[in-house]
């Protein structure tokens, strides 16, 4: 199935939970929050949380604005 | 030196030596970014909330030592009272802190602050348990607003974001100063080190800085100054000016002349 991943296309495995995404994506949940179709998912939820095709995820940090190296 | 000692600077139930809160965007390189917090003494770093690059999985938090800078989440970018609310929550699913640097912009060429919206997503927020630090203009009567909803200090702009053309206004954020109990930061504007000077001297409580050191010709350098002008202006302001004066006040007493002619 088919995900808007921040703001782009991506193929994932049918019913990928948020952790399973965050652990194929190599990033450590501690350092983001997650969004599913524009709603905040709490920590303790990443397990359970399934996503559906065409659900827009959004995984967010702190960003430093202008500094290509940290993007 | 000071016959007593300053008092710390305390929001939201911490306290911190350093007047200086300074700012994360815009630095060269990360390196000269943390050479330059590094040399601005400041205890505070205030930061953005932003997608990730997935790319490289980087996140500014791989450049911060946690256990010597408190992060100051921020809404930058928000044009809406409920973009900054939800951008607040998400900071804190961020486990960053219950602190946010609230921002809500009115206009895209000023960034003037949308002071109604603000005042209101002050107040949710405030509800809500976070530890609210308003970017504010600086209107007197806004303060104290954003004040009586529970904001836990107020940061009244110097001049817009980003402009360096330091506290236009002097008066007003002195009658800020003088209007509301919670620490009044000047939060933009400054461009160099005397305008920090100046906003210490008016007797603010603190002073939050990007531009004027991140984009200085040399940020390290300019962050040194910064810390300088904001201790000094500190200083000053305890010391107690002088009156000014129009005419002229010998420094030394006529007393004991001798009869020269």
């Amino acid at each position: 199935m088919q995900i808007r991943l921040n703001g782009q296309s991506r193929d994932v495995s049918d019913g990928i939970t948020v952790t399973a995404l965050l652990h194929e994506l190599r990033v450590r949940p501690e350092r983001v929050a997650v969004l599913v179709n524009q709603g905040i998912i709490k920590k303790p939820s990443y397990g359970s949380t399934t996503l559906r095709d065409g659900d827009a995820v959004e995984v967010l940090t702190v960003m430093a604005g202008g500094m290509e190296e940290i993007r | 030196m000071m016959g007593h000692k300053d008092e710390a600077l305390k929001f939201g139930g911490k306290e911190f030596t350093s007047r200086l809160i300074i700012g994360s965007s815009k630095y060269p390189d990360p390196a000269i970014m943390q050479k330059a917090w590094e040399a601005s003494g400041a205890e505070i770093i205030t930061v953005a909330i932003r997608r990730m690059n997935l790319a490289t999985g980087g996140s500014l938090l791989d450049y911060i030592d946690l256990s010597r800078y408190t992060l100051l989440p921020n809404t930058a970018g928000c044009y809406t009272g409920e973009e900054a609310v939800k951008t607040s929550f998400i900071a804190r699913e961020m486990g960053l802190s219950d602190m946010i640097k609230l921002e809500v912009i009115g206009d895209e060429k000023t960034l003037f602050p949308d002071t109604a919206a603000l005042v209101e997503a002050t107040k949710i927020l405030v509800k809500e348990g976070f530890i609210v630090l308003p970017y504010t203009n600086d209107d007197p009567i806004v303060a104290k607003k954003l004040e009586d909803v529970g904001a836990a200090a107020v940061m009244p702009l110097g001049a817009p974001i980003g402009s360096g053309a330091g506290i236009r206004n002097p008066y007003n954020i002195r009658i800020i100063q003088e209007t509301v109990r919670v620490p009044v930061i000047v939060d933009a504007g400054v461009g160099t080190a005397s305008d920090a000077a100046v906003a210490m001297e008016l007797g603010c409580d603190g002073v939050l800085m990007n531009t004027g050191i991140a984009m200085a010709k040399d940020p390290v350098a300019m962050a040194t100054a910064m810390r300088y002008a904001v201790e000094a202006g500190r200083l000053a302001y305890r010391a107690g000016r002088i009156p000014k004066k129009l005419y002229a006040s010998a420094s030394t007493p006529l007393e004991g002349m001798p009869e020269l002619l």
